[in-house]
């Protein structure tokens, strides 16, 4: 089986897997990291979003042979230490979540949506961007919110960096 | 109230775990020796299973075992049950087919599982499941309603003559048809509730370790009411005693009513553990889920209604066909029939009702329970045809509905259910003043100048929950009490925990339940633990479905907490030399009243503890339980008022405004009421516009992804303004009634009365796609 090395939450990792093994499963099945999820078979759902160098990607579409040598952060490495991420703390804040199982792909997609808008987010913007995660429990309303109110702070917390 | 206690919008206690990727799963767990199983599934709606050759899959890398359904039946392990029977209206018992958990002979839907492989990883047990070859003789197959009851219909069941499981009646027939006879006025409507599939996010999921040494199991499982789970694995399908068999419901994600009942694959999975002496793990993925998980709805229903010449409702008669799909899961009897033609009544005075409703078998995926459950089939059928009576009468919808109201309480339906408090008015005067109902056809006008139609709908609705009373719901064909249980524990430093048999999947107990702690005792939540989900840690529950964890789950807390009051109270006085009666609770502390003498909760839980010095005669230790049975269903009910346009062009909808206005008695977290509210109106909306399971004529799903079906997306959605109006229900002590349903019960036809007003054309099936709507508008050219 080859060995695939890549940097995760900014910890280098190597792990043999069969060709076929998406990024997805080497973050669950051999790295332990289960809070990224899947939801689907479709590449439709974005329960498994985590970042790949950067951006936002649905590590389902990805062989984790692919992923090799880049950098991922998962829904576990956004926090630092004690301190949640603005978009997490905003998601708690704004009740963003109920059953939790499609919030760490929403999370990871709605840190890359803020990224790219900055501080030009609207509503309508939004839920256009959040086409690509679904959630059954909270019909998208305190989503929303957490999103903008998150895009508020990330912000502030960018100002005071 | 505190700004912890009931009424408070408290942040999520349970959030940090899923908001920083450390909730836990079933799927996130691993067990040493853990195997995968990978079921092998049927392609056909309906086939005689010829043979099955296990032979080249069994030598394939990793295989741990192949098992058949003639293992199963060998073994005899249990045919799934359904826990609710229901009597036709000529005296005979509901008509069951057999379901095993693998398909031994026959094959009666896509996706029926007949054999299933176990490996050593997830992609060994798949690959070998390719090579498990089956020869099936295919036979005609039954896929929707209409097919199940055309006479020479093919047969699913040899017990089920006619495909017919029962033909069900309720309410006064004679009554009714001379309520008809006398009438002014006659609206009717045909109406198709469209198929749904519940879709929680998570897939459905079980591991199974069976200890040989001990012989017992434990199950991990994605299920709403873990100890139900236990009760019917013991008791009727032989594969563990119920005191051998541990059931773990962890983190789940969402249910929605889809993760109430006992499927194959946990039985299989249970069966399995024991025959390959290794923990086995199947986790569904989409498709699976799509193919087995019970769907939802899927009636075709004829509705009239009767009216005198003021307008006042004198007669409703329905009769309604419901697909309960191929084999009848565990409470699929009683969702077309006790949940669905009681609730018929509306919110109205309608002195006539009867209700006729024939399930059927047909050659698809069971169909049971989902998110309302036999009360949004029966809330758009009565709020449908109001909107075609106001229409057809030429009155204002929202004056026909008032003109109707049930105004005094308590009030007997002539459908069983008897409401106990509401002020319905109070709830659509809300509604329509947070629309501006006046300026509408001012909004309309401009509209049409603008080249689009706009259209206003109104839904009053009403529901049964907290489900319910034993004693009423064993009188009518319940297999289960539905009362709930709880234990307060007093640890001996003060901190305390409550077991509880409700079970969150997303509804937020953790966090309401340790509310009612900090309202009664004082004490931060954050000094509270809720314990759930695990039948080794909780006696016993019945789990959460039927909005019922606040009315009944919340309410058994209530009354152990209340026992352990006491007791501490008891302690407190003897501790402070004082009369119990003197007693005062505050802010974590017992207090003798009127004097500065206290005493703290962590102090009276040490003595009771130590034992040192307690009361004479009293029990060491700070613990109780109760059992909490309700007395009536708790009745939820609000407005929900929908503003939308269509593009005369696409046949597009596009949202204007969405305003709900609901009575749901007390709100213990009014920002987790709003969360359950805005799920359940997208549900309801997703019906109404979005979602519908099709098959095609041979029996096959051809919605079975989410590439096919359509799931509500952000993008798909308004947002909405919700409002609340409170009558507290009389029949628990906390006045609670229940939320979790109501969005999707009342949303459905605000959405389709919108969208045929501004149309002008009555006619329109859910789901309301571009391609129907532009139909109704402009015919079928």
């Amino acid at each position: 089986m080859p060995t695939v090395k890549l940097t995760v939450n900014g910890r280098a990792v190597s792990a043999d897997v069969e060709d076929r093994t998406l990024l997805v499963q080497l973050l669950r099945d051999n790295l332990n990291l289960t809070g990224t999820h899947v939801g689907c078979d479709t590449s439709q759902c974005g329960a498994c979003v985590v970042h790949i160098d950067g951006q936002a990607v649905k590590s389902c579409t990805v062989l984790a042979g692919q992923a090799s040598g880049s950098n991922v952060v998962t829904i576990e490495g956004i926090s630092k230490g004690d301190e949640l991420h603005p978009m997490q703390a905003a998601f708690r804040d704004n009740h963003g979540l109920q059953c939790g199982y499609c919030t760490p792909g929403m999370i990871m997609s709605a840190i890359d949506i803020v990224n790219r808008y900055g501080g030009k987010l609207d509503e309508d913007t939004v839920r256009h961007e959040l086409e690509g995660n679904i959630c059954r429990c909270t019909g998208y309303h305190n989503i929303v919110k957490s999103v903008l109110d998150a895009a508020g702070r990330m912000k502030v917390a960018q100002a005071a960096e | 109230m505190g700004v912890e206690g009931i009424g408070a919008s408290v942040v999520r206690k349970e959030d940090r775990r899923f908001i920083t990727g450390k909730g836990r799963y079933v799927d996130d767990i691993k067990l040493v020796g853990m195997t995968f199983a990978q079921f092998v599934r049927s392609p056909h709606a309906h086939a005689k299973i010829k043979s099955i050759d296990t032979s080249a899959a069994a030598k394939m890398p990793g295989v741990v075992g192949v098992l058949t359904g003639k293992e199963i039946v060998e073994d005899k392990i249990g045919n799934l049950i359904c826990g609710w029977a229901i009597t036709s209206k000529d005296g005979t018992g509901m008509k069951m087919g057999a379901w095993p958990a693998m398909a031994p002979e026959t094959v009666r839907f896509v996706g029926q599982a007949v054999a299933v492989v176990i490996a050593e990883t997830k992609n060994q047990a798949r690959d070998a499941a390719e090579a498990v070859v089956v020869d099936y003789e295919e036979l005609p197959a039954v896929p929707d309603i209409r097919a199940a009851i055309k006479s020479g219909a093919p047969q699913l069941h040899p017990e089920a003559p006619g495909n017919v499981i029962y033909d069900w009646t309720l309410g006064d027939e004679a009554a009714t048809d001379a309520a008809f006879k006398s009438a002014a006025n006659v609206v009717s409507l045909d109406i198709t509730n469209n198929r749904l599939v519940p879709n929680a996010m998570e897939p459905r999921a079980a591991i199974a370790e069976y200890n040989e040494a001990e012989e017992h199991f434990t199950l991990y499982t994605t299920s709403q009411n873990p100890h139900v789970a236990r009760l019917v694995l013991s008791a009727f399908y032989n594969i563990a005693q119920e005191h051998k068999l541990r059931v773990v419901a962890p983190d789940v994600g969402g249910g929605f009513g889809s993760k109430i009942f006992i499927y194959p694959e946990e039985m299989v999975a249970l069966w399995a553990s024991k025959k390959v002496r290794r923990p086995v793990k199947w986790t569904g993925d989409r498709s699976e889920a799509f193919l087995t998980d019970a769907h939802g709805r899927d009636h075709l229903t004829k509705a009239e209604m009767a009216f005198d010449a003021s307008n006042k409702i004198t007669g409703l008669r329905v009769k309604t066909y419901a697909n309960l799909g191929a084999y009848m899961s565990l409470f699929s009897s009683s969702v077309p029939t006790y949940l669905y033609a009681t609730l018929l009544s509306g919110q109205y005075n309608i002195p006539n009702i009867f209700a006729e409703v024939i399930s059927v078998y047909t050659n698809t995926v069971p169909v049971d329970a989902y998110r309302g459950a036999g009360r949004p089939e029966a809330s758009f059928v009565v709020e449908r045809l109001m909107e075609t009576a106001a229409r057809q009468l030429k009155v204002d919808p929202g004056e026909l509905r008032r003109k109707n109201f049930i105004t005094s309480f308590p009030h007997q339906t002539p459908v069983i259910m008897a409401y106990d408090i509401g002020d319905f008015g109070a709830s659509l005067d809300s509604a329509m003043k947070a629309i501006d109902y006046a300026g509408f056809p001012a909004r309309k006008d401009k509209a049409k100048s603008e080249g689009k139609l706009r259209g206003i709908g109104f839904s009053c609705y009403i529901e049964a929950c907290g489900i319910a009373p034993s004693k009423a719901v064993g009188s009518l064909g319940a297999g289960v009490g539905l009362w709930e249980s709880a234990e307060v524990r007093v640890n001996p430093v003060g901190t305390i925990e409550i077991l509880t048999g409700s079970h969150s999947h997303g509804q937020g107990h953790e966090t309401t339940f340790c509310q009612l702690v900090a309202e009664r005792l004082g004490v931060p939540i954050s000094q509270v633990q809720i314990v759930h989900g695990d039948t080794d840690k909780v006696q016993f529950g019945m789990g959460t479905y039927g909005s019922r964890s606040a009315a009944v789950g919340l309410t058994a807390i209530l009354k152990a907490m209340e026992k352990v009051e006491s007791k501490a109270k008891k302690i407190a006085a003897h501790q402070l030399e004082a009369s119990e009666d003197d007693i005062v609770i505050e802010n974590g502390e017992f207090k003798v009243t009127g004097t500065d003498k206290t005493i703290a909760l962590p102090m009276v839980a040490l003595a009771a503890y130590t034992a040192h010095n307690l009361p004479d005669g009293m029990e060491p230790g700070l613990k109780e339980g109760a059992f909490y049975d309700p007395t009536n269903f708790t009745f939820p009910a609000g407005a929900y008022i929908c503003e939308l346009e269509v593009d005369p062009g696409t046949g597009k909808t596009s949202f204007v405004n969405f305003v709900a206005a609901d009575d749901f008695g007390r709100l213990i977290n009014p920002m987790i009421v709003e969360g359950q509210v805005h799920g359940g109106l997208a549900q309801g909306i997703g019906q109404a516009l979005l979602e519908g399971a099709v098959y095609d004529s041979s029996g096959q799903l051809v919605t079975a992804s989410f590439m096919d079906y359509t799931m509500p997306r952000a993008d798909d959605l308004p947002s909405f303004k919700l409002n609340h109006t409170t009558t507290l229900c009389p029949g628990n002590p906390l006045g609670v009634k229940g939320c979790g349903e109501a969005g999707a019960i009342g949303a459905s036809a605000a959405v389709i009365n919108a969208i045929t007003d501004a149309i002008g054309n009555n006619r329109l099936e859910m789901p309301a796609t571009p391609d129907r709507v532009w139909h109704a508008i402009h015919g079928n050219a």
